[in-house]
């Protein structure tokens, strides 16, 4: 009788489950180049954010004589309108454009996804009023909607960060929602709720794991968005307000500059770049690789 | 070009060969060997039975006869000789333009592969039409020919409809036309009926049958299911772990079996319980009637007792509200009218008004434990839950309770850190009972727990299922459309049919004549392994005119 032996081995070689950290090493190492270039970039930014202070040659609003200035010893990338060091303003742009951006994204995200899992679960009423909201939230231009609200409370670091989330949760609240419902259909849900566990129970161990990855993938994207809409709302005046440097209305500041063949404004411009396009390559990466596509010969 | 005229071919000389077929499997960045040197060999009109339980390589076979491999697989070695040509040499033009009009497939679940947005007689053409075989006009014809001899209602529009208003056996028939088009040499069957009713794979292997023999088509026809291999093949093939185990002709393989191994295949056929009654009940369910979104009744006035420390089969095809009886238990979908009581005392109809002990007290296993497990969740996270979540056991009384219940599905404790995705479907369903045991229920609910594992696996599971009744004294409700099954676990059997009780009894007094009339169809459906019994069946139902009585 096969009821005495303990382990039935019939189907299969027995297979040995690989840590979290080493199945992390090998798809590491499978990363194309782009995704490790991706890495790197974003790291170093990460690194000259949070170690402004060290780096910088002088402090964030350091008035010095020449405004103007050119390039040269002293002033590696010149100076601004007012006469700041623009390699300080550079990176202490950093650390406020880049710390604001991932507050915002957290803030955002905290939002959209428990309401849009609460809307695919619950569905009905619930449902309906929450999607129907967010239509009419996005129904507005985005930037237009920011402008009008920013003029309204004011453009403080506090309103800025709420507002932008705001408007960037209805994106994901549709992602989430529309993830959310093909797990909620998974029988496993339906054996949490015979068991009688409670919604949030069942949205934070059955449902979001299995969603984790598009999640993720969506976060990378959104940061970068709310990168773009701060710079762009601190190039229009709104945004991150003076002294405290942001990329944004740098290149607003030293715009003039163009005119006479100076690239200087290029620079934060260009900074903004080069981290979008970096976080993106990662991105990419990630989902390439979490959504199972293979590259049939 | 022979294979252009619908007359029968010459029977007899060998059509397809194939020699030392080596195929291999790619995942976690290695390659595994699935097939390991196979040889077989095929003449005109002849079929070829494969059957062993999953991962024995029989679905890679029907496909690499055909000079094809799923993605992600490849043929290392060996040959595949049809007509004379070696298919894994020639250019993969040439291989295209042999399959579909010489070479033909029959998938599992015809619904995935047709295209929802054509009629079927487009789809049932297009290859006919696309390899310059036929006209348009001429292939239309034909095609409502082939629906007539398939013994498809109304052949002449039922072409006209999409694949969603066509019943599941009658879309696997449409397949079968499909590939019968072009008038191939050989059709590769790829468990056609195994998503089928019993009363609808009868209609089906019939048709199949007939057909193969008009046209004097060659066939392999891959299954894990004995008694439909013995009705169809002239030749059955066991496998296992990508090799033969042995090869021989149906009426000798049945009678005997030369193998240890093909003899265990026969097992769940012959696992039987001597019923005990009881008149003490644990559930009774009293003119209870359900309805999804409150307008179509899908449950009519339906009571059933269910004995304590006993079981009761429910059968019935599909539709027939099997499931939704269980969901109606649970309280998932609550009772319009009626009463349940559990344990002599009412219970509460809908989920939300039963209390934490009550839910303790019913549990529920899924057909599917591919959806019933969270892939995401460790074996010991999956077991844990329940055992914190009722019973609030921590630490070292845990971890006891775990390895308990381990032991009781007879698993060990290395599986514990594995996540669903590393266990082959045996195990899953284990875990899923395993989940449901750490409870302590009184009523399991079995909602077609077998039907998706193979008949080895399918015994092991009911045994353990009967041991544990043994043990534990839990009564289930086992929901099953498989006779065997009935055969081998239930004390009382209830038939139902469209929503309706049609007779409940002891097993005995249900599976033994006389039936009730829809009983009487829904017997002797199940295939036997007799390999006559499909003609014999046939002979029967045409003298009686049972199968119109039936529709």
């Amino acid at each position: 009788m096969t009821s005495a032996e303990p382990v039935i081995q019939t189907t299969g070689a027995p297979r040995v489950r690989r840590t979290r950290r080493s199945r992390m090493r090998i798809a590491l190492k499978k990363a194309p180049l782009s995704a490790w270039f991706g890495m790197g970039v974003t790291l170093c930014y990460v690194l000259v954010a949070l170690l402004a202070p060290l780096i910088a040659p002088y402090r964030e609003t350091q008035v010095f004589s020449e405004a103007f200035a050119p390039w040269g010893h002293e002033f590696m990338f010149g100076t601004d309108q007012l006469g700041r060091d623009m390699l300080t303003r550079l990176i202490y742009g950093a650390r406020n454009t880049i710390g604001i951006a991932f507050a915002t994204t957290i803030i955002s995200f905290a939002a959209g996804v428990t309401l849009g899992l609460l809307a695919a679960m619950y569905r009905g009423w619930p449902d309906q009023l929450l999607s129907r909201a967010v239509d009419v939230l996005m129904s507005i231009p985005s930037l237009i909607f920011a402008l009008m609200l920013l003029s309204i409370f004011g453009s403080s670091i506090t309103s800025l960060v709420l507002i932008i989330a705001l408007l960037d949760s209805t994106r994901v609240f549709r992602l989430a929602r529309a993830v959310g419902l093909n797990v909620v259909v998974m029988e496993f849900v339906e054996v949490a709720q015979l068991r009688g566990e409670g919604p949030a129970w069942i949205l934070r161990k059955e449902i979001l794991p299995n969603i984790l990855p598009p999640l993720i993938a969506e976060f990378g994207l959104r940061f970068c968005f709310v990168f773009l809409t701060i710079a762009a709302l601190s190039f229009l005046g709104v945004g991150i307000q003076p002294p405290s440097a942001d990329w944004g209305s740098m290149v607003r500041e030293n715009a003039t500059l163009i005119t006479y063949g100076d690239v200087t404004p290029l620079l934060p411009a260009g900074a903004i770049a080069l981290l979008t396009v970096a976080v993106n390559f990662v991105v990419d990466w990630f989902l390439h690789s979490t959504s199972g596509l293979r590259d049939e010969k | 070009m022979k294979n252009n005229s619908g007359i029968a071919r010459e029977k007899g000389t060998d059509l397809l060969q194939v020699r030392d077929l080596h195929v291999e499997g790619f995942s976690d960045e290695r390659w595994h060997p699935i097939v390991r040197g196979v040889d077989l060999s095929l003449k005109r009109g002849e079929v070829l039975g494969l059957i062993g339980e999953s991962g024995a390589g029989k679905s890679t076979i029907g496909l690499a006869a055909m000079g094809y491999t799923k993605p992600g697989c490849r043929i290392t070695q060996g040959s595949v000789l049809f007509d004379g040509v070696d298919l894994l040499s020639m250019t993969e033009a040439r291989r295209r333009r042999l399959r579909g009009s010489r070479i033909a497939y029959v998938a599992q679940s015809a619904a995935a592969w047709f295209n929802p947005a054509h009629r079927l007689l487009d789809q049932t053409v297009e290859t006919a039409v696309a390899h310059g075989i036929a006209s348009r006009d001429k292939a239309n014809s034909d095609a409502i020919d082939l629906y007539r001899r398939l013994q498809l209602p109304e052949p002449e529009s039922i072409g006209f409809r999409y694949p969603h208003q066509v019943s599941g056996g009658q879309l696997q028939r449409a397949m079968t036309a499909m590939a019968m088009a072009c008038r191939p040499d050989l059709i590769v069957f790829d468990e056609p009926t195994t998503a089928l009713d019993v009363t609808t794979q009868v209609e089906v292997l019939a048709s199949i049958r007939r057909i193969v023999e008009d046209f004097n088509t060659a066939a392999i026809y891959v299954t894990h299911d004995l008694a439909v291999v013995a009705q169809m093949a002239d030749r059955i093939m066991v496998l296992r772990h990508g090799q033969t185990v042995e090869e021989a002709d149906t009426r000798q393989m049945l009678t005997a079996p030369a193998q240890e191994y093909t003899r265990t295949l026969w097992a769940v056929r012959k696992l039987a319980k001597p019923e005990v009654q009881t008149h003490d009940h644990i559930l009774s369910i009293d003119n209870v009637t359900a309805a999804y979104a409150g307008r179509v009744k899908v449950l009519v006035d339906v009571s059933i007792k269910v004995p304590r420390g006993r079981t009761v089969a429910v059968v019935g095809e599909s539709g027939s509200g099997k499931s939704t009886l269980a969901r109606v238990v649970t309280g998932l979908l609550p009772a319009m009218s009626g009463s349940i009581s559990f344990d002599a005392k009412p219970l509460p109809l809908s989920l939300k008004e039963r209390s934490k002990d009550l839910l303790r007290r019913i549990q529920m296993i899924y057909q599917s434990p591919d959806s019933a497990l969270n892939p995401r969740q460790t074996v010991e996270e999956i077991i844990a839950r329940p055992l914190e979540f009722y019973l609030g056991l921590k630490g070292q009384q845990r971890d006891r309770r775990i390895a308990e219940l381990m032991h009781m599905i007879e698993m060990d404790e290395s599986f514990l850190d594995r996540l669903p995705g590393e266990l082959s479907g045996g195990q899953k369903q284990r875990i899923c009972l395993a989940r449901a045991l750490a409870a302590n229920p009184e009523l399991i609910i079995c909602d077609e727990v077998t039907s998706a594992l193979d008949q080895i696996v399918q015994e092991e599971m009911l045994t353990l299922l009967m041991r544990l009744q043994r043990e534990l004294g839990v009564s289930y409700i086992f929901i099953t459309h498989d006779i065997a099954t009935v055969r081998a676990i239930a004390d009382e059997v209830v038939v139902m049919h469209q929503g309706k009780v049609v007779e409940q009894g002891l097993k005995t007094e249900i599976l033994t004549p006389p039936h009730a009339a829809y009983t009487e169809l829904l017997l002797s459906s199940v295939p036997e392994m007799d390999p006559d019994w499909l003609t014999t069946l046939l002979a029967r139902r045409k003298n009686q005119g049972i199968a119109s009585a039936a529709g």
